[in-house]
């Protein structure tokens, strides 16, 4: 048996390294296991020739097309949406775009304001100084002065709006609606020794630039500097309980395949709104027989995505094409409830710049745009570097029978139980879509595309995953207090988007990991009383 | 990563190779070559990966849609059996296109034809406009209309 440590956290992803880095001031026994590995930016794919063919193979958003021996399988045929994650130092803010919208103050009062989900036990004004501060850890840019936001102060300035930008910013404004650039984890100037965004427009396959935020260049270095030990290759299988019903540590497989058990004080899960419930439920002892920390049954339940529609142009002029990272600006016209829509709610859309050689060719050869034979040459001339368009982020609201729950079947490597994924789209998810394609159309129109196409709800587009462990004063309808502890297990916590209450419209990193370095800060401000 | 030369037996080799060029032929007016071109073919056969299996399935279903071996089948029976694959769509067309256009759209030649330096993006990365932000005016003009919660 190895040494106890006095805090074990799961995960070393967006939240893992957060809470991590903020925990080591205290100057406590803190070791991380995390599945996968650390990250050589120098295996990144934009590092290659084949650049693009790596992001629909050994770098694909979705673990079972990935397929790699550190990732997990995900059952997912009940769900229209796939789950995308990443496994490895950093999670998935390796792959994700970088996209750092903050939640609006609404987000947190759902209940309160539309009569739907429920309200958070905090508010926006509890997260903002943890905002502002992962902010600085992460290095965001942006600029201020947003008038869809309360005031903050981006580290750097924006991206560059580039073609794309300019001419989706003037079709915005003719029909006179609110866009702004977006706050992005990229830098646009040297930051904290990371160089800046050289446009290399390959965010979602890793920075080979380390210009993008993921937590292995950001909180990992600083948190493992202060004294974290971090372990990766190191799968958690289980969280054990001791006999007066505390967590008692995790047992895991080591990178050789042998099972290990680390006891701890505490423990913490940063595992995703997935992978969490998944070890939570797998965590079965006679006194929980329905998994750790599930007197609610609320594990696992309440799986939020965001819906995401994709909308899509076509121009005259040529657009910034495969130059430049995916973010770019951002409208949250449709943002906040209006019932004449037909839905409650609403969403964000975020602009791109445009396609990369390869997939042009493969989008415009699937939807018929670009024929086969001799057309094909001047069909993908016209169409190459000549679209620019947006994602349409719809605020997803919790419904119980949205699903984790443990395959009966499948396993990981370890022979782990698979998660299952159980997933339908509400009515209001539906309607809301169906409006984002409309106004993203008129958008795309004012702007001057003269051939509009859309996917809705995208398929692949799992990639946010929240509420399976959601936060709360009841303890009957919910599975961790209002600062994160299990109701039923007073030294374990959920830091990850798990957590969440209901979803916003908006990429949730920067909420998480905001919310994870409030939860270590009231940890360390309770820790004389922190199992009371 | 498998490798399409180990999986793909001979008469598969000379399908896939065949309905590459059907996909994209080459193009004196572009002065591009197509993607049965040998250096192109080999880097398709090399690079088909994980979607090797989908791509004999593809290649299965041309051999059906022909009445034979679609390699050796005659020009109209070609034509139909690949436009009636275009049709049916699905998991083995989207690999089948992918291994072609991964491919064909990373060698130097077509990449020089369409505008780009055959590099990869990184080291040296790209330019963008930095962009006009009076754009941004009438937007800044607007008064806060995020919404007060309780």
């Amino acid at each position: 048996m190895l040494d106890k440590v006095d805090v074990l956290i799961i995960g070393a992803g967006a939240s893992g390294g957060a809470v991590a880095w903020s925990l080591a001031e205290t100057k406590m026994r803190i070791v991380c296991l995390e599945q996968g590995d650390w990250m050589k930016p120098t295996d990144y794919p934009s590092n290659g020739r084949d650049w693009e063919a790596r992001q629909m193979a050994d770098f694909n958003i979705s673990p079972n097309r990935r397929g790699r021996a550190l990732d997990y399988p995900i059952s997912e045929d009940n769900s229209p949406i796939k789950i995308a994650n990443f496994n490895g130092v950093g999670g998935g803010t390796v792959l994700y775009a970088g996209h750092f919208p903050r939640f609006h103050p609404s987000d947190f009062r759902v209940r309160s304001l539309d009569g739907a989900g429920d309200d958070w036990p905090i508010n926006y004004d509890t997260l903002a100084p943890f905002y502002a501060e992962n902010d600085r850890m992460m290095g965001v840019s942006g600029l201020a002065g947003d008038p869809a936001y309360p005031d903050k102060q981006p580290m750097m300035p924006p991206l560059p709006l580039g073609k794309s930008g300019a001419v989706l910013a003037r079709g915005l404004n003719k029909l006179g609606w609110h866009w702004w650039p977006s706050d992005s984890a990229i830098a646009t100037a040297d930051y904290e020794g990371r160089a800046k965004c050289i446009n290399l427009g390959h965010c979602t396959s890793g920075c080979a630039q380390g210009a993008k935020a993921s937590t292995d260049i950001t909180y990992w270095p600083l948190a493992i500097r202060a004294g974290v030990e971090l372990r990766t290759r190191c799968r958690v299988r289980e969280v054990t309980v001791d006999g007066n019903g505390m967590a008692s540590g995790a047992i895991y497989y080591d990178a050789n395949g042998v099972e290990q058990f680390q006891p701890a004080e505490v423990v913490i899960m940063a595992c995703n709104g997935v992978g969490t419930p998944r070890i939570l439920l797998n965590s079965v002892s006679s006194r929980f027989p329905n998994g750790i920390a599930n007197s609610s049954g609320l594990v696992g339940k309440n799986l939020m995505f965001h819906p995401y529609a994709q909308i899509y142009g076509y121009f005259d002029q040529p657009m910034d094409g495969f130059r430049g990272p995916n973010d770019c600006i951002w409208s949250q016209q449709f943002y906040e409830t209006d019932t004449a829509r037909g839905y409650i709610r609403g969403y964000t859309f975020e602009f791109t710049r445009g396609q990369g050689p390869v997939m042009a060719a493969v989008t415009g050869l699937t939807t018929g745009r670009i024929p086969w034979g001799q057309r094909h040459h001047d069909a993908y001339r016209t169409l190459f570097t000549h679209r620019a368009g947006m994602v349409a982020i719809c605020e997803d609201l919790p419904e119980e029978h949205n699903t984790v729950t443990l395959d009966p079947v499948l396993k990981d490597s370890n022979g782990v139980p698979a998660p299952k994924i159980d997933y339908t789209l509400s009515e209001n998810s539906r309607r809301m879509l169906e409006h984002s394609v409309a106004r993203g159309t008129e958008i795309l129109r004012a702007a001057g595309a003269h051939d509009v196409g859309f996917e809705s709800p995208l398929g692949h587009g799992g990639w946010h995953l929240m509420g399976t462990a959601r936060m709360g004063t009841d303890p009957a309808r919910s599975v961790v207090n209002e600062w994160g502890r299990s109701h039923d297990v007073k030294n374990l916590f959920v830091v990850d988007g798990s957590v969440f209450v209901t979803s916003a419209g908006v990429n949730p990193t920067c909420t998480i990991q905001a919310l994870a370095l409030y939860i270590a800060d009231s940890i360390k401000q309770r820790l004389a009383t922190l199992f009371d | 990563m498998e490798n399409g030369d180990s999986v793909l037996t001979a008469q598969e080799q000379r399908s896939l190779r065949c309905v590459a060029g059907m996909m994209i032929p080459s193009s004196a007016a572009h002065r591009v070559p197509g993607a049965d071109d040998d250096v192109i073919f080999a880097d398709i056969l090399r690079s088909l990966g994980m979607d090797a299996a989908l791509v004999r399935d593809a290649l299965a279903a041309l051999d059906q849609l022909a009445g034979g071996v679609f390699a050796d089948a005659d020009g109209a029976r070609r034509d139909s059996a690949a436009a009636a694959l275009q049709r049916a769509g699905g998991l083995p067309l989207a690999a089948l296109t992918r291994a072609v256009a991964q491919c064909y759209y990373r060698d130097d030649r077509v990449m020089r034809s369409i505008g780009m330096e055959p590099r990869p993006p990184f080291p040296k990365g790209h330019e963008l406009e930095p962009g006009d932000w009076s754009l941004l005016d009438p937007v800044r003009a607007r008064p806060k209309f995020y919404r007060p919660a309780p």
